[in-house]
């Protein structure tokens, strides 16, 4: 019954050309149906059907994306097969589908020797296959006597697969190198050009990963240099030249000659040239001849109509650009051509090498090209040019930068540029060069207010983070500009409400502090004594602010107070919390503004306030290093291990009323800002001097002054958002380490303006990659072998006492042949001299470049 | 090493996707897509190589070629030369020639099988093996020949396409 069924079953199996004829008539639930056929027919005993439901089964999995994992079992079944056909489907399966974490992996070890053994290569051919694409370390142990088998086949097709296998049995099981290592380096004698690309093809990637084991392996790999005539072998060998060059650089003396060959001849293959050009951009850029060439034969590319080789022309200067710029800056109308390419590829590559160009010089003169580009370029690379500008001109603090006015209108340009999308680097770097560039801010104020004026850019949604940049300078360095009024009008103008809510609160705390400003101003000017601010403003060398008349200030508040009327009702807290703060204090100063001619007295509460409110901005705010907070050193006392309890208790009876609240921020801050809240209210209700509040600060600080963690107003000022920088300094800085332990010493130079830079530099330090354990070991073993390469009829597999004896006795052999050769000074056959320089490198040195090619 | 090879039309229905190191299925489709939607931006007349890192990682470049209706693809890294790649493509699409003799998207749909066989001479666990087309053509027919051989043994004849043997 059961026969006779499965008979039926394969009788009317759909074959994969069914399959394909079925999937291309569109069905669309084909594919599940189809696969709950394959579930049924792969479970059946007839291998046949089951190999057919396995190929679908394949095919489905590769073109369709349909789980395969599950008929991992079967896969080995029909693999066991004897017949030819039914091997190629179960290890095109097996190949497709297994990793390491297929549970059945380890069951085909048996099938797989069998394969490797066999008489038809082809059969061997796909076991070999399978190996090199699902090879696991155990599979690899279990196989490698048999893979040593055929690296010595007489077949040429086996042979050239087993050296290919070879790189992945050694990736998983490196002492195989004990094992095969000879054979595959007998392999580069080989006449066979396919079984020689084979080999070097093997040793490229070995090569790729750990050069400096394979530097003995020099001259076998210079011979082929010389002799071959095989573009894919040369291709290769160049490619390992390039990375033992790179550590051994009198390699590359000796390698240069051999390439200028290559170079020179009439009809060498573009791919062979290239890899020429390639190899001596990258390792033998030192060597004066073959680099003249190279930078001859590349200019060809750069000159060729087809948009590979221009495109590949370029890409190898980048590789040059860093220490040979002679070489790009003789090409660069090519460049500059290629600018203007339609090739995205040959563009952006053009664009590198300009960025490359850039100096101090020809920064403002290659700006304006790009800017130009950038406008007629589509958006994805008009932001590319926009970034790299951005980049080469910040680097090293903006090393390359001289006149910073030009630099500060180069920004607020790109700001308008309509497919700007680099907003948040803008936003960075204007904020930067306020807090850095201390000559730069008069420029800066400038730009802002510009920026801030037109209501046109509030509707860009990519422009806001600048317009915050351009926001938080105005208010910070509002003594240098010439219309206060103007700038608190633009920040506080209705279209604001297209901002998003942190960006808006930016705009009022600036108003605020514009506010604070001009009230200084007026109020000191008034008093005979004149007060330090004005001294302050009008020595700091702006062209400021002109005395305020009563009815100029007068409007200005009620400006302010209009506004910011409207806002208090809004929903967002912080945005209606800065708007209260503000109309708060106007309620306490406005009714002094009328009297001002009448009141000598400089004591009064207002004068009290604003001065005090002035005293809270006039710190300037420094770039803060990233590793600021590392060396931020405890105080006397502080345990910042032990268990923070009693900070409960102390916050208890601050948070219980805002049990509800979401703030995520640590306990200690979110008790200052209670108290903040608290003390705001009770400055505006009972209009008490905010003098008061910060007595009670300062009280809570003495009892619990522990608490207090000293990185508060690091943290605040790592934000670049102007919020918690400056709501930390509407009272007195409750923790008092105050910023300037986190400026360097300034830079003199000559007429370039003075940028501050940090010590430590500005960049977070990036950790190591860990090697991994396996690399390591092969890096050991093929060091091993190649001490142990050079002894003739030695053994393979050598026992590590032996290997040991024969190390010692290596070393007498070698010094006395040393002295032998000395005495005659006769060289000996270049094989011998070589085994004997093996030996001596491996007395010596762990690895060392035989004596042959120096 | 070469991380992939893959054929798909220009629609970005895959024909052939051969991929080098183990990758679950879903991250295969969604590469064939990323892919596709690269290559069906780029206009005619410009380069034929591309960057993916942000597809298949550090270190990854993609030659393409247009044929008809078909994109052949290679994923290689940088123990590849680029314009070595190219040729690969060209030796791959010789050799299907020879093989079907004016090789059309519809030779590549229906036989499956014999392009996976065809492939697997060129490039081998990732390195080039082959770049003849005569002898990959030569190893290609002696597979046939023995597939077929191995299926006609059978008495009782599985299905219709099964007499064609490795088609």
């Amino acid at each position: 019954m059961a026969s006779s069924n499965s008979l039926m079953d394969s009788l009317f199996q759909r074959s994969l050309e069914d399959l394909i004829k079925g999937l291309r008539l569109g069905e669309s639930t084909f594919i599940s149906k189809s696969l709950e056929e394959i579930r049924r027919e792969i479970k059946l005993t007839d291998l046949s059907t089951k190999s057919v439901a396995l190929q679908k089964l394949s095919y489905l999995a590769a073109l369709h994306g349909v789980d395969m994992t599950w008929a991992a079992f079967h896969a080995v079944e029909v693999v066991s097969s004897s017949r030819f056909a039914h091997k190629r489907i179960g290890y095109h399966a097996i190949a497709q589908s297994f990793s390491d974490q297929t549970p059945v992996l380890l069951l085909i070890t048996n099938q797989l020797r069998k394969d490797l053994n066999s008489s038809n290569e082809y059969e061997v051919s796909l076991a070999l296959e399978c190996l090199a694409r699902i090879g696991t370390d155990d599979l690899a142990r279990d196989l490698t006597s048999e893979v040593f088998t055929l690296l010595g086949s007489s077949k040429a097709l086996v042979r050239k697969k087993a050296i290919g296998v070879v790189l992945r049995v050694f990736d998983k099981y490196p002492d195989a190198v004990k094992v095969c290592f000879k054979r595959l380096v007998e392999n580069l004698e080989s006449s066979d050009p396919q079984l020689l690309s084979a080999v070097v093809g093997v040793f490229c990637e070995l090569t790729a990963k750990d050069p400096r084991s394979y530097l003995p392996l020099a001259p076998e790999f210079y011979k082929i240099l010389v002799d071959s005539r095989n573009n894919w072998v040369l291709i290769k060998v160049l490619k390992i030249f390039a990375k033992l060059a790179s550590i051994e650089p009198r390699l590359a003396k000796k390698v240069a000659d051999p390439v200028c060959e290559h170079m020179r001849k009439q009809n060498v293959g573009k791919s062979l040239l290239f890899e020429c050009i390639r190899t001596v951009f990258s390792s033998l850029s030192d060597q004066e001849v073959p680099l003249k060439l190279a930078v001859v034969k590349i200019r060809e590319f750069l000159m060729d109509d087809d948009p590979n080789l221009k495109y590949l022309g370029l890409h190898a200067l980048s590789i040059v650009a860093p220490k040979h710029l002679w070489a790009v800056l003789e090409n660069k109308e090519a460049v500059v051509k290629a600018m203007s390419d339609e090739d995205p590829n040959v563009k952006r590559e053009a664009l590198h090498l300009l960025m490359a160009m850039v100096n101090e010089d020809n920064v403002t003169e290659i700006s304006r090209i790009l800017m130009n580009y950038a406008l007629k370029s589509d958006p994805l690379f008009c932001n590319e040019i926009i970034g790299s500008i951005l980049v080469a001109c910040s680097r090293d603090s903006y090393e390359i930068i001289v006149d910073f006015d030009w630099y500060l209108s180069l920004l607020s340009e790109m700001a308008r540029v309509p497919n700007c999308q680099r907003g948040k680097e803008i936003e960075h770097q204007l904020i930067d060069i306020g807090t850095r560039v201390k000559d730069a801010r008069l420029e800066l104020v400038r730009v802002s207010r510009a920026l801030l004026i037109d209501p046109a850019l509030l509707g860009n949604q990519y422009l806001h983070p600048i317009l915050s940049a351009a926001a938080w300078a105005s208010g910070e360095y509002v003594e240098f500009s010439k219309a206060p009024y103007e700038i608190a009008e633009a920040l506080l103008q209705p279209r604001t409400c297209l901002l998003p809510h942190s960006i808006r609160a930016i705009y009022i705390h600036s108003a605020f502090k514009v506010l604070v400003f001009s009230l200084g101003v007026y109020f000191s000017a008034q008093e005979p004594t004149s007060s330090s601010l004005v001294q302050e403003s009008t020595s700091s060398g702006s062209s400021a602010v002109n005395g305020f008349t009563c009815d100029s200030i007068s409007s200005l508040v009620s400006m302010i107070e209009l506004g910011l009327c409207s806002l208090s009702g809004t929903i967002d807290v912080e945005v209606q919390e800065r708007a209260k703060n503000i109309l708060g204090f106007i309620g306490i100063i406005k009714h002094e503004i009328a009297e001002k001619a009448t009141s000598q007295d400089s004591e009064t509460e207002v004068h009290r306030a604003i001065a005090f409110m002035e005293d809270v901005f006039s710190e300037e705010l420094g770039p803060v290093s990233s590793t600021a907070q590392e060396k931020v050193p405890l105080p006397e006392g502080l345990e910042l291990n032990e268990n923070l309890e009693g900070l409960q208790e102390i916050c208890r009876e601050v948070l219980e009323p805002m049990a509800e609240s979401d703030y995520s921020s640590d306990k200690v801050s979110f008790s200052v800002a209670k108290l903040r809240i608290r003390d705001q209210e009770e400055a505006s209700s009972s209009s008490s001097p905010p003098l008061e509040s910060s007595s009670l600060l300062a009280e809570h600080r003495k009892r619990h002054g522990l608490y207090y963690l000293s990185s508060q107003k690091s943290d605040d000022h790592k934000d670049r958002d102007g919020n918690d920088n400056n709501t930390s300094n509407e009272y007195p800085p409750a923790n008092e380490i105050s910023v300037d332990s986190f400026k360097s010493k300034k830079k003199l130079s000559k007429p370039r303006p003075v940028v501050v830079k940090l010590d430590e530099g500005d960049e977070p330090k990036t950790k190591p990659d860990a090697s991994s354990s396996n690399d390591e070991r092969l890096s050991r073993a093929i060091q091993t072998a190649l001490m142990g390469k050079g002894k003739g009829k030695e053994k393979e597999r050598v026992k590590e006492n032996h290997e040991i004896n024969l190390d010692t006795e290596n070393i007498e052999q070698s010094s006395r042949r040393e002295k032998k050769k000395k005495k005659n000074g006769e060289r000996s056959s270049k094989r011998s001299s070589r085994r004997q320089k093996d030996k001596e490198a491996s007395v010596t040195k762990p690895v060392e470049v035989p004596d042959l090619l120096l | 090493m070469i991380k992939a090879v893959m054929m798909m039309n220009t629609q970005g229905k895959p024909r052939l996707a051969k991929f080098y190191d183990f990758l679950p299925v879903e991250k295969q489709q969604e590469l064939i897509r990323g892919v596709f939607s690269v290559l069906s931006s780029r206009p005619e007349n410009v380069s034929n190589f591309l960057e993916i890192d942000s597809l298949f990682g550090p270190d990854s470049r993609l030659v393409y070629k247009h044929y008809a209706t078909l994109y052949f693809v290679l994923v290689f890294d940088g123990s590849e030369n680029e314009l070595a790649m190219l040729d690969l493509i060209q030796v791959l699409v010789e050799t299907l020639d020879k093989c079907f003799s004016n090789v059309c998207e519809l030779d590549i749909v229906f036989n499956y099988s014999k392009m996976h066989t065809v492939l697997d001479e060129i490039v081998f666990g990732g390195q080039v093996l082959e770049t003849r087309s005569d002898e990959i053509m030569k190893a290609v027919e002696e597979i046939s020949k023995l597939e077929a051989a191995s299926n006609s043994i059978s008495l009782v004849p599985k299905s219709v396409s099964g007499w064609r043997g490795g088609r």
